[in-house]
């Protein structure tokens, strides 16, 4: 064996040490677990509940009866994803180009929110929301009684809330990026605001516009906390549906269909937007004369 | 107050020789909480007036000698349900932790039980759910020798023989926390139209009173009442009168304020009016809010019974057996009962309690009002057409 030879075995095994625990944690943590909810999906309910071996397509048949959960859930999603986007997206903005010496701070200020835990932040907007808190405010100013809690209205506010850091950030980042002379470019040769923004800022962010909305828009598909707690069992994600297939109704193969078709879901819905993404933030040469 | 005179009031607290609410008093944390109180409707019950026997000591209970208990106990409940000075003072005479962990419902703490692993240690599981327990040994039969302090010759053995398993053994997988029933609360200051039965629950939640009513997220009560309502039994599994609830629910749910089994809060607030309730619960937000008023519907219902039981193969066997010697302490079970106000079952506890609690009619209704009530049957518990209705109706 010559020493290259040597020098190729021993990089190939360092290579292979190196990624052996990314390996294994999605080997052991993702691929197994996928197999055996495919398995599931096809099996029967024992009689307590559970899983009981079996081949039947009578898990999938039944998954339209849940088509609402599916809906509320893709609805709501793409909702709280705009909505994020047009609350971050002049965030971003702002801090990556305006904030100057307080951008610290007020990056800082976005992120402490997350100090304190996803489930307390969702649960004092139950207060907030409740008879006691915003409606009796309202109340008060003459706008009538009103029902904020347990509304799609309420859902969608706490979706806002909790993810709009996910938005803001990568967008941040790909703002901050932004090299500020190819603007000035842009207004030198006699674009407007709208156009430079639109031919210029908006292309060269896409990439943080692409990451934010997949980081916010697939944990809402599966999102259960926001809609248990501000919605009341009243809006209803598949989430939730999920839940209670597992762990009150203890339908484990229908869970497992439903699970596996809200995968498919989330996939279809991230390829097209990522197929629409590239064509629409991609360069595109125009003639200057 | 300075700091020593501080000390001392905390240390009295502490030591049990004043209760919370004297405390906060004198210490003038009491502003500070009352504040914080009104500031936070979702703030749930306040740890009550102690029963007429006062706190337990040492003196009404001791571990076993000899016997290592361990350093924790991992209890699983309901919310509110118990009094969290009664397991301080267990912390205290044996210098094991516990920790409480609360459910919502009984299916939760099957499904969970099912799949394994959950590390508890003692369960405070519903009459119906003994016979599947007992059959998939996911509980233990009680060893009587390590509960020297329970004496069932007390107990009603009508509520008892629920633990029995196989039924009618007389071998027994727990013994009696509690009982109550499942029946409604209603807040009087906004609801004026009398309410009396199941049929008028569900008849008013869709019309004066839409969007201000709760019912439980638990199948087996939810589908239970709304069975009353149309007229057929609680315990019904038959396919038409199921139909006929589920088309029910399906109408109401639109007018509801939530589908929940943590309506306290939203009681509190006023954001509910009218909730499905356990007696327990009744009672607790009637002591706190007296135009809550509770009612057993003249219709029909739920009687139940909850159980202290072991967990089969619990890594702290010995803890837990301590545990429910300690609670089946008649002084104990009194001063439990103060906070949880759900009624006793050991003759000797309720004698313990005071004559306020045992006069309440809340906690202690009138025989006659319990003789349209039913016991959940175990089938309730695991038959797959009530679990899939209810599936429906949630996610419609």
């Amino acid at each position: 064996m010559t020493r290259s030879e040597l020098g190729r075995w021993r990089s190939r095994i360092v290579t292979f040490l190196l990624l052996m625990p990314a390996s294994a944690w999605y080997v052991l943590l993702l691929l197994v677990p996928l197999v055996i909810l495919i398995v599931f999906s096809f099996g029967g309910r024992a009689p307590e509940g559970g899983y009981r071996p079996d081949f039947t397509l009578a898990n999938y048949q039944e998954l339209p009866t849940r088509s609402t959960a599916f809906l509320n859930a893709l609805w709501m999603a793409t909702g709280g994803t705009i909505l994020c986007l047009i609350v971050g997206f002049p965030l971003a903005y702002f801090l990556a180009t305006r904030a100057g010496s307080q951008r610290t701070l007020l990056l800082v200020l976005v992120i402490v929110p997350f100090w304190t835990s996803f489930l307390i932040r969702t649960y004092a907007w139950l207060t907030i929301l409740g008879n006691n808190g915003v409606p009796a405010w309202l109340e008060r100013l003459g706008f009538g009684h009103i029902v904020l809690l347990n509304t799609p209205f309420a859902v969608l506010l706490g979706i806002v809330y909790n993810y709009l850091p996910l938005m803001v950030f990568p967008l941040y980042v790909s703002l901050e990026r932004l090299d500020k002379r190819l603007l000035e470019a842009s207004k030198d040769l006699g674009a407007g605001r709208w156009a430079t923004f639109r031919q210029v800022t908006l292309p060269l962010s896409s990439a943080g516009l692409l990451s934010g909305v997949i980081l916010v828009f697939i944990p809402i598909m599966g999102e259960y906390i926001i809609p248990a707690l501000l919605g009341g069992g009243k809006v209803f994600f598949i989430g939730n549906a999920l839940v209670d297939l597992f762990l009150q109704s203890r339908n484990w193969p229908f869970g497992s269909a439903a699970a596996i078709v809200l995968i498919l879901v989330i996939l279809a819905a991230v390829t097209l937007y990522l197929r629409l993404g590239s064509r629409g933030g991609g360069t595109r040469e125009v003639s200057l004369l | 107050m300075d700091r020593e005179q501080f000390q001392k009031t905390y240390d009295d607290f502490r030591l049990g020789r004043i209760d919370r609410r004297t405390f906060l008093k004198v210490s003038g944390l009491g502003l500070a909480a009352a504040v914080i109180a009104a500031c936070t409707p979702g703030s749930s019950a306040a740890p009550s007036a102690a029963a007429a026997g006062g706190e337990p000591t040492s003196a009404d209970w001791s571990p076993p000698k000899g016997v290592d208990l361990g350093k924790t106990l991992y209890l699983t409940t309901w919310p509110n349900y118990h009094n969290p000075r009664t397991i301080e003072i267990f912390t205290a005479l044996t210098g094991v932790k516990v920790e409480v962990n609360p459910l919502g419902s009984n299916e939760e703490m099957l499904a969970k039980l099912l799949i394994g692993g959950t590390g508890w240690d003692v369960l405070v599981p519903t009459n119906y759910t003994f016979e599947t327990y007992g059959s998939k040994k996911l509980l233990e039969p009680l060893e009587m020798a390590k509960l020297p302090n329970l004496d069932i010759t007390r107990y009603d053995q009508r509520l008892l023989a629920n633990a029995e398993y196989p039924a009618g053994s007389k071998t027994l997988w727990g013994f009696n926390k509690d009982w109550g029933t499942t029946g409604f609360t209603y807040n009087k200051k906004h609801v004026t139209k009398p309410m009396a039965s199941w049929k008028d629950f569900f008849d008013l939640a869709q019309t004066d009173y839409s969007g201000k009513v709760i019912i439980h997220d638990y199948q087996l009560t939810s589908i239970g009442c709304a069975l009353v309502a149309v007229g057929f039994s609680f315990n019904s599994v038959a396919e038409n009168e199921l139909a006929k609830a589920e088309e029910l629910l399906l109408a109401v749910k639109p007018h509801l304020f939530a589908i929940t089994s943590d309506y306290q809060p939203p009681m509190r607030a006023e954001d509910a009016w009218v909730t499905m309730t356990w007696t327990n619960d009744g009672a607790q937000l009637h002591a706190d809010i007296p135009d809550i008023e509770y009612v057993i519907a003249s219709d029909g219902g739920e009687i139940w019974s909850d159980f202290y039981a072991v967990v089969a193969g619990t890594e702290h066997r010995e803890a837990a057996y301590a545990f429910l010697d300690f609670m089946a302490v008649p002084k104990v079970q009194a001063f439990d009962a103060a906070f949880h106000k759900a009624p006793l079952v050991d003759s000797a506890g309720i004698a313990l309690e005071s004559a306020e609690m045992r006069a309440n009619k809340i906690t202690y209704p009138d025989a006659a009002q319990l003789s349209k009530l039913e016991f959940g049957t175990a089938e309730l518990l695991t038959n797959k057409a009530r679990a899939d209705l209810w599936a429906r109706v949630k996610s419609a």
